[in-house]
C-alpha cells in the first residue's frame, strides 16, 4: 500500500504555567492509502493533541518541536508556514470531531458552512458551491438535502449534525481524514450508521483515516492497524487482528481485557489498576511500569526502545526482546 | 417578525399611557404651584385664582389629565406655561440636536467598543489589552460632566481645535462634525467601556469554541475565522449590552447638553423642571419612553437576524 502520512519523531510542547510540557513525545507512525488507523488509549493520554498538530491546531500555547517530522503525500508539514498549512487543511486534510452538538457554527446555514471550503480552495461561485453542497449532503445520507441546505444548525438532530461535518470534511476530497471520537457522543444506531456511512465513503475516496477512539467495539469494527497510546507514547502499533489476538504490550493486554465480552459471560471485567501518571510527572524507566503487573527491575530503570515483533507489528516494552532472544534461540536450534 | 412589531407597538402604547400617568400625578402632586410662578412673585391671590382657572390647574387632577391625553393623541402637548408656545413645536425644532448627539455617541460607543473588545480579546494579555481593560475601567467610572469638562479644556479652549459648545450647523457639514465630536466623546465614551468589556469576554468565550475550530479545519483565513465566524457569535450579548446602553445614554444627553449648550430635548426639561412648566416636563419625558420601547425594538429585531435561532412566532 502506498504511504499517505508519515510521522517521525512527534514531539508537542505547551507553554504553561508550569514551566514547558511536553505531553507527546517521540511518537512515529504511517498512515497509508485507503487505511484506516485507529489511535486508542486512556482519556488524557495525547490523542486529541496527537490530531490536531497534524492539522496544524494546536491551541495557541503549543507547538511541534524542531526535531519532529511530518510528511503528506510528497509534501513535508514540518516547516510550512501557517497559511500554507491553512491552504491544505479542508482541502487535503480533514479533519471531524466529537461534538456534533457544537461542531457547526450556530449562526450560518449548513449550506453556507458547506460552501466555504469550496469556496476557499476549490473557488467555486457561489452557483457551483451549492450544487456541490446539495450533492454532499445527498451523499451523507440526508434526506431532503435541498431543504437542508437552508437550514441553520439547531434545525438538525446530532446524527444530522456529524453527518454534515463529514459532509464539510469530505468537500474537496481530502487524501487524509482524522476523526476525534466522532461517534462518542451519539447514540448507539446513529454510531453505526456513522461508522458505516465513514467506511463507505474512505472506500469510495481512497483515503487515509486516523479514527481516535475509546472504544474497542469501533476498533474491531472499521481499524485496519491499531495505534496503542500510554501517556504521550505509542506503545504498541500492529495491524487489527494481531493487536486483539496477540497483543504484546502489557497495556495493550490490560485495555482488551477492560472490554466487556458480549460471547462470553464468564469472562470478567479487569481495568487495568492504577492511573495515567500527570504530564509533568518525572518517572524513571518504562512509563508504565508503575501500574505493569510484568514489571522487572529493567523496567524501573531503563526506557525501552521500539521493539519489532514482526515486519508490521512493534510494541515498547522489555518483554518483547526477551521474546526475540528466545524466538531466535529456538529457531537457530 | 410583523407580529413582534405589532405586539411591541401595542406594549408601548400601554407603557406611555402608564408613565404619563405616573408624571402626571406627580407633577402635580408635587410642591411648587405653576400659577405662583407665572404670576411673579408680586401676583395676588385673585391674579393666581385667574391664572389657575386659565390653565385649568382647578379641575380634578384626573379630568386635567384625560383632557390632556386627549391633546396628545392628537399631537397636542400643550403649551409651555413659559413662552405659550407649543410644546410639540418646542420638541420639533430640539429634538434633532438630540437625535444627532445620541445617533453620535451610540457610534462613537459602538465602532470604538467592539474594535478595542475584540482585539482586546485576540491580542489576550498583550498592551494593546493592558490598556484598553483599563481605560475601558476608567471610563465607566468618569462622570460625563467631568469628562465633557475636560475635553473643553482641552480641545477647546488651550488647543483650540474645536468649538467650546453649541449645536447649530448640520450633522453633514465640517462645522457640524466639530460640534457634535467632543459631545459625543463625551456621552459615549461610558457605553464604548461597557461595550468593549462585553465584547472582550464574549469574544475570549467564542474563540475557544468548537465551532471556530471547525472553521480553521476548514481552511478559512484567521481573518475571516474572527471577523466573520467568532464575531457574529460574539454579538449576541453585545446587542443586548448596546440596547441597555442606549437607555441610559438617552439619560446622559441631559447633562451633556448641559456642559456643551446643546439646544436639544434635555435641557427642554430640565428648564421645565425648574419652572414647573408641566406640559414640556410630560412633553419630553414621553419622548424618552417611546424613544426607549423604539429602541428595544430594534434591538430585538436585529436580534433576531444575528441570531437565527431567535424567532418569535
Ligand atoms: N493547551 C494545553 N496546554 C497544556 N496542556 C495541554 C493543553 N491541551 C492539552 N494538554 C494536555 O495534553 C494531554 C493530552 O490531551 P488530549 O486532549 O490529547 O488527550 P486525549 O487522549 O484526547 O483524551 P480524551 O480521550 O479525554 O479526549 C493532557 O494531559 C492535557 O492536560
Ligand atoms: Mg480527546
Amino acid at each position: 500500500m502506498e504511504q499517505l502520512l508519515d510521522v517521525q519523531n512527534l514531539k508537542i510542547q505547551f507553554r504553561t504555567g508550569e514551566g514547558k510540557l511536553s505531553p507527546v513525545r517521540d511518537i512515529s507512525f504511517q498512515v497509508h492509502k485507503g487505511e484506516t488507523l485507529c489511535i486508542v488509549g486512556e482519556s488524557g493520554c495525547g490523542k486529541s493533541i496527537t490530531s490536531l498538530s497534524l492539522m496544524g491546531l494546536l491551541p495557541a500555547n503549543g507547538e511541534i518541536a524542531e526535531e519532529s517530522f511530518i510528511k503528506l503525500d510528497s509534501d513535508e508539514l514540518t516547516g510550512k508556514s501557517q497559511d500554507e498549512l491553512r491552504k491544505l487543511r479542508g482541502n487535503r486534510m480533514s479533519m471531524i470531531f466529537q461534538e456534533p452538538m457544537t461542531a457547526l457554527n450556530p449562526v450560518f446555514t449548513v449550506g453556507y458552512q458547506l460552501r466555504e471550503p469550496l469556496y476557499i480552495h476549490q473557488k467555486l461561485s457561489r452557483k457551483e458551491a451549492n450544487q456541490k453542497a446539495v450533492e454532499l449532503l445527498d451523499k451523507v445520507g440526508i434526506p431532503d438535502p435541498k431543504k437542508r441546505v437552508k437550514q441553520y444548525p439547531h434545525e438538525l438532530s446530532g446524527g444530522m449534525r456529524q453527518r454534515v461535518m463529514i459532509a464539510m470534511a469530505l468537500a474537496c476530497k481530502p487524501s487524509l481524514l482524522i476523526a476525534d471520537e466522532p461517534t462518542t457522543a451519539l447514540d448507539v444506531t446513529i454510531q453505526a450508521q456513522i461508522l458505516d456511512l465513514i467506511e463507505d465513503l474512505k472506500q469510495e475516496m481512497d483515503m487515509g483515516i486516523i479514527f481516535v477512539t475509546h472504544d474497542m467495539g469501533v476498533v474491531a469494527e472499521i481499524a485496519d492497524r491499531v495505534m496503542v497510546m500510554y501517556a504521550g507514547e505509542v506503545v504498541e502499533i500492529g495491524e487489527v487482528e494481531e493487536i486483539f489476538n496477540h497483543p504484546k504490550h502489557p497495556y495493550t493486554q490490560g485495555l482488551l481485557a477492560s472490554v466487556p465480552n458480549v460471547e462470553d459471560d464468564e469472562h470478567t471485567l479487569e481495568s487495568i489498576p492504577g492511573t495515567l501518571p500527570n504530564v509533568n510527572e518525572k518517572i524513571e524507566g518504562c512509563r508504565f511500569h508503575p501500574r505493569c503487573p510484568l514489571a522487572t527491575e529493567q523496567c524501573r530503570k531503563q526506557a525501552p526502545p521500539i521493539f519489532h515483533v514482526n515486519e508490521n507489528h512493534t510494541s515498547k516494552c522489555w518483554l518483547q526482546e526477551e521474546a526475540n532472544i528466545n524466538d531466535k534461540s529456538t529457531t537457530t536450534s | 417578525m410583523l407580529g413582534l412589531i405589532v405586539r411591541r407597538f401595542f406594549q408601548l402604547l400601554i407603557l406611555l399611557i402608564g408613565i404619563s400617568l405616573i408624571v402626571f400625578m406627580s407633577m402635580h402632586l408635587a410642591p411648587g404651584d405653576p400659577a405662583a410662578i407665572i404670576g411673579g412673585p408680586t401676583a395676588s391671590e385673585s391674579d393666581m385664582e385667574a391664572i389657575r382657572e386659565d390653565l385649568g390647574l382647578n379641575k380634578p387632577v384626573l379630568v386635567q389629565y384625560f383632557d390632556y391625553m386627549k391633546g396628545v393623541v392628537q399631537g397636542d402637548l400643550g403649551y409651555s406655561y413659559q413662552t405659550n408656545q407649543a410644546v410639540t413645536a418646542a420638541i420639533i425644532t430640539r429634538f434633532p440636536n438630540t437625535f444627532n448627539l445620541a445617533i453620535a455617541s451610540m457610534i462613537v460607543a459602538v465602532v470604538i467598543g467592539v474594535i478595542a473588545g475584540i482585539i482586546s480579546a485576540i491580542k489576550q494579555n498583550s498592551w494593546f489589552d493592558l490598556s484598553s481593560t483599563t481605560i475601558a475601567l476608567a471610563g465607566i467610572s468618569i462622570p460625563n460632566f467631568w469628562l465633557g469638562s475636560m475635553l473643553i479644556l482641552v480641545f477647546s479652549v488651550t488647543l483650540g481645535w474645536l468649538p467650546v459648545g453649541g449645536l447649530n450647523a448640520p450633522f453633514y457639514t465640517l462645522e457640524g462634525m466639530k460640534q457634535l465630536i467632543l459631545p459625543a466623546i463625551t456621552l459615549g465614551t461610558a457605553s464604548a467601556a461597557m461595550i468593549a468589556r462585553m465584547s472582550r469576554s464574549t469574544m475570549l468565550e467564542v474563540v475557544r469554541s468548537d465551532y471556530i475550530r471547525t472553521a480553521r479545519a476548514k481552511g478559512v483565513k484567521e481573518k475571516s475565522v474572527i471577523w466573520l465566524h467568532a464575531l457574529r457569535n460574539a454579538m449576541i450579548p453585545v446587542i443586548t449590552v448596546i440596547g441597555v446602553n442606549f437607555g441610559s445614554l438617552l439619560g446622559g444627553t441631559i447633562i451633556t447638553e448641559q456642559v456643551f449648550a446643546i439646544n436639544g430635548i434635555g435641557r427642554l426639561m430640565i428648564d421645565g423642571i425648574a419652572s414647573r412648566d408641566f406640559p414640556v416636563v410630560q412633553g419630553t419625558v414621553l419622548l424618552v419612553a417611546a424613544l426607549f420601547v423604539i429602541v428595544n425594538l430594534i434591538v430585538d429585531i436585529v436580534y433576531a437576524m444575528v441570531d437565527p435561532r431567535i424567532s418569535y412566532e
